[in-house]
C-alpha cells in the first residue's frame, strides 16, 4: 500500500523536470512511419530506462521522503506509525536547541542538544582535520612518489590497499592492535609514548585522535593514488623547461605540479567531505562512537537512537540534518568548484 | 655535420634529465625512504594482525609485540574448517556479485536511451539519479528498513535490491558519457544494416561499453562487500543473512577473550577483498579517477 503511495509521490519531480526540458527538440532519426516509430521509441525507452527508474524510485526517493515525513512525529518505532503523534519541528529544535519550551529545556539540551552538537562538532572536525593533515601529508607522499624508481608499481598498490578494506575489518584490526593489552600499545610504550588513561581509543580527550588516524590510515591511500593520478597527466616538458630554468624542486611543485592537478584535489576535497558526514561504519565498530561519545558521529547517534531508544522520529531528523549537510556541500561544490573548472576547460578550447 | 647536430641534442637531452633530477641522484632516496615508510605504516598493522592470528593467547598475554613462538596453526584451522566463515564469505559473494549484476545491468540499459536518444524528459531523468547521489543509504536506513518489512522483502533479496537501487546513481552517470562517446557512425552503419536500436544496443553498445561496464561493476561489487549498516539494521528485523563484515563483529562479540582468536578471523576476512584488489588494481583505480573526472 504504502509502497504505491510511495512511487506516486516519487514520480511527482520527474515529471516537473519533463515539463521543465520540453523546449528541447526530440529528433527522430530514421523515420519511416512517424507515428508508430515515435511510439515504438517511447517503449523503447521505457523498456530501458524503466527497471532503473521504478528501483530508484521506490528504493531511494521514497525513503528518502518517508524520512522526511517521520521526522515531524513523535514516534515510537516500536510502534505502528498510525500511533504516532504529529509535533512539527520539534525533532529538529530539540537537536538544536533543546526545545523552544522554556520548562524541559534544560533536560533536553542535555538528552538531545548536548549529543548532537558533540557529533556535529566530530564530523566537522574530521572535515576540518582532513584538510589540515590527511591532504598536505597525501600531497607529499604523491609528489616525493611522483618519479620512477624501483617497486614503483608496488608501492604504489599497497598504499592504496586499506581503501578497497571494510571499514569494519579494518576498524576491528585497530581495535585489536590498540587494545590497552595490544601489540601496537606494548610497542608504542616501549618507545616511550605510553597511552593516555583510558586507553588509546576510550580516552575522552585522545579517543578522538585516534579515531582520526585509522580513519586516515585506512583512506588517505585515496588521496594519495588520485594525486598521483593527476600528476601523471602533468606535461613533462613543463617541468624539465622549469628546471631548465634553474627552478628547485619546490619551486616546480609549488608553482607547477600542485596549482595544475587542483581540480583532482578539489574533487577529493569533495568526497572526502561527504564522506566524512556520513562516517559511520568504523565509529560504530570500534564501540558505537566511543563510551563517553568521545567519537560519535550523526551516523551513529542516529542509529544509537534508532535502535537503542527506539525514537524513530528524532532519527529521521538527524537523518535529513545529515542529508541537509550532504546537500549543503553538493552544492556548494558543484556551483564553485565545477563552475570555475569546467570553465578553465572550456577556456582551453576542449 | 648530422653527427654534431646529434650529439648536440643528446648532450642537451642529458643535460635536461640531469637537471630534472635536481637535487639529483640522491634525492631518488628521499623517495624510496618515504615510500619505504608508507609501505611500513600500511602494511605493519596488517602483518602484526596475521602473526597475532599464529599466536595463542598466552603468547600475546606474555608478550604482545613478538612473533609467534611456536607457530600456532589452529586458530585459522578453526575458523576454516568451522562451517560459519565459510557461509558468511558465500552470502556475501552471492549478494555483492548479484548486486554487480543487477547495477551494471539495469545501469548501463537506463544511461543509453539517456545517451543516445533525444526525448522529452530526458534531462530532467538524468537530473533526478545525479540527485541520488546526495541520498546516500545511511540517511534512508529506517524508511528503507520499514518499506523492505511491508514489501516483504527479507533474505538476500532484502540486501540485493536496495543497494542496486544506491548504486544506480553513480553508474548512470558514468555510462551516460561513455555511452555517448560511441560514434554516430557506427549507429547509422548499423541501422542501415537493418539493426534496431534495441538490437543496437545488445549487439554493439555491450561489447564496445565493456570498459565501462567492469569499472562500474568493480566500484559496485567492493561497495556490496564492505557493505555493513543495511546488512546491520535488516539482521535485526528479520532472518537476514549474515555477510561477513557482520560475521566478523559477531564473531569478535562471542568471542572477546579470544585475542588471537579475533585477529586470525579479521585477518581472513580482510584477504578476499584483497585478492580482488590485485585482481582489479588497475580498474579500480581507473573507475575511481575517471569517476572524479567524470
Amino acid at each position: 500500500m504504502t509502497a504505491l503511495e510511495a512511487s506516486g509521490t516519487g514520480t511527482g519531480p520527474a515529471t516537473d523536470a519533463k515539463a521543465s526540458v520540453a523546449g528541447s527538440t526530440p529528433v527522430t532519426p530514421a523515420a519511416f512511419n512517424p507515428r508508430r516509430d515515435r511510439r515504438r521509441k517511447w517503449f523503447e525507452i521505457a523498456i530501458f530506462v524503466g527497471p532503473a527508474l521504478l528501483i530508484f524510485l521506490v528504493f531511494v526517493i521514497f525513503p528518502m521522503i518517508m524520512a522526511a515525513r517521520y521526522s515531524l512525529y513523535k514516534w515510537d518505532s516500536r510502534q505502528p506509525f498510525e500511533l504516532a503523534e504529529f509535533i512539527g519541528f520539534d525533532n529538529y529544535t530539540r537537536a538544536l536547541m533543546g526545545g523552544t519550551d522554556p520548562e524541559t529545556k534544560e533536560i533536553f539540551w542535555k538528552a538531545y542538544a548536548e549529543p548532537f552538537w558533540n557529533a556535529v562538532g566530530n564530523n566537522a572536525q574530521i572535515i576540518a582535520l582532513s584538510m589540515l593533515i590527511q591532504l598536505p601529508i597525501a600531497m607529499i607522499i604523491a609528489l616525493v612518489l611522483n618519479r620512477k624508481f624501483p617497486g614503483r608499481s608496488s608501492v604504489r598498490l599497497i598504499i592504496f590497499a586499506p581503501y578497497v578494506l571494510s571499514e569494519v575489518v579494518a576498524g576491528l584490526m585497530w581495535l585489536m592492535l590498540l587494545d590497552p593489552r595490544g601489540p601496537v600499545t606494548e610497542m608504542l610504550a616501549a618507545i616511550g609514548i605510553s597511552d593516555p588513561a583510558g586507553g588509546w581509543l576510550e580516552d575522552p580527550q585522545a579517543g578522538f585522535w585516534t579515531f582520526f588516524f585509522i580513519v586516515s590510515w585506512k583512506y588517505i591511500g585515496l588521496a594519495i593514488i588520485l594525486f598521483l593520478a593527476g600528476l601523471s597527466g602533468v606535461p613533462p616538458e613543463l617541468q624539465e623547461a622549469a628546471s631548465i630554468d634553474g627552478a628547485s624542486w619546490w619551486q616546480v611543485q609549488w608553482r607547477i605540479n600542485i596549482p595544475l592537478i587542483g581540480p583532482t584535489v578539489r574533487v577529493w576535497a569533495f568526497l572526502s567531505i561527504i564522506g566524512s558526514i556520513q562516517l559511520f561504519d568504523m565509529a560504530w565498530v570500534l564501540n558505537k562512537g566511543g563510551s563517553t561519545g568521545q567519537y560519535s558521529t550523526i551516523a551513529t547517534l542516529m542509529v544509537d537512537i534508532g535502535t537503542q531508544r527506539n525514537d524513530g522520529g528524532y532519527a529521521s531528523a538527524l537523518a535529513i540534518i545529515m542529508f541537509i549537510f550532504s546537500m549543503v556541500a553538493a552544492i556548494t561544490y558543484m556551483t564553485l568548484v565545477m563552475r570555475r573548472d569546467n570553465g578553465a576547460r572550456a577556456g582551453k578550447g576542449a | 655535420m648530422a653527427t654534431a647536430v646529434k650529439d648536440d641534442t643528446t648532450r642537451k637531452a642529458g643535460k635536461s634529465r640531469a637537471r630534472t633530477r635536481l637535487g639529483g641522484d640522491s634525492s631518488i632516496y628521499v623517495t624510496i625512504f618515504v615510500a619505504l615508510i608508507a609501505v611500513g605504516l600500511t602494511l605493519g598493522p596488517i602483518l602484526f594482525l596475521g602473526l597475532g592470528g599464529f599466536r595463542t593467547n598466552g603468547q600475546i598475554a606474555s608478550d604482545p609485540t613478538g612473533l609467534p613462538d611456536p607457530w600456532v596453526w589452529e586458530n585459522y584451522r578453526n575458523i576454516l574448517t568451522g562451517s560459519t566463515f565459510w557461509e558468511f564469505t558465500l552470502n556475501s559473494a552471492i549478494i555483492s556479485i548479484a548486486t554487480t549484476a543487477g547495477v551494471v545491468l539495469f545501469g548501463t540499459m537506463a544511461a543509453y536511451p539517456l545517451a543516445r536518444y533525444s526525448f522529452r524528459g530526458r534531462e530532467g531523468v538524468f537530473l533526478m539519479f545525479t540527485a541520488g547521489l546526495m541520498f546516500p543509504l545511511t540517511v534512508a536506513i529506517f524508511p528503507l528498513f520499514l518499506l523492505l518489512q511491508d514489501l516483504g522483502l527479507g533474505g538476500m533479496w532484502g540486501l540485493i535490491i536496495p543497494q542496486i537501487a544506491f548504486a544506480l546513481p553513480v553508474t548512470v552517470i558514468i555510462m551516460r558519457p561513455f555511452l555517448a562517446a560511441l560514434p554516430d557512425e557506427l549507429e547509422e552503419a548499423s541501422f542501415m544494416d537493418g539493426l534496431t536500436r534495441v538490437g543496437f544496443f545488445f549487439r554493439m553498445v555491450i561489447p564496445l561499453a565493456r570498459p565501462g561496464m567492469v569499472t562500474v561493476g568493480v566500484l559496485a561489487f567492493l561497495g556490496s562487500w564492505n557493505a555493513y549498516l543495511l546488512p546491520l539494521v535488516m539482521l535485526t528485523g528479520r532472518d537476514a543473512p549474515t555477510t561477513l563484515p557482520l560475521g566478523v563483529t559477531q564473531f569478535q562479540g562471542q568471542n572477546a577473550a579470544n585475542f588471537a582468536g579475533i585477529m586470525a578471523y579479521t585477518f581472513l576476512a580482510m584477504i578476499p577483498a584483497l585478492v580482488f584488489f590485485l585482481m582489479m588494481e588497475k580498474r579500480i583505480v581507473d573507475g575511481l579517477s575517471g569517476a572524479v573526472k567524470g
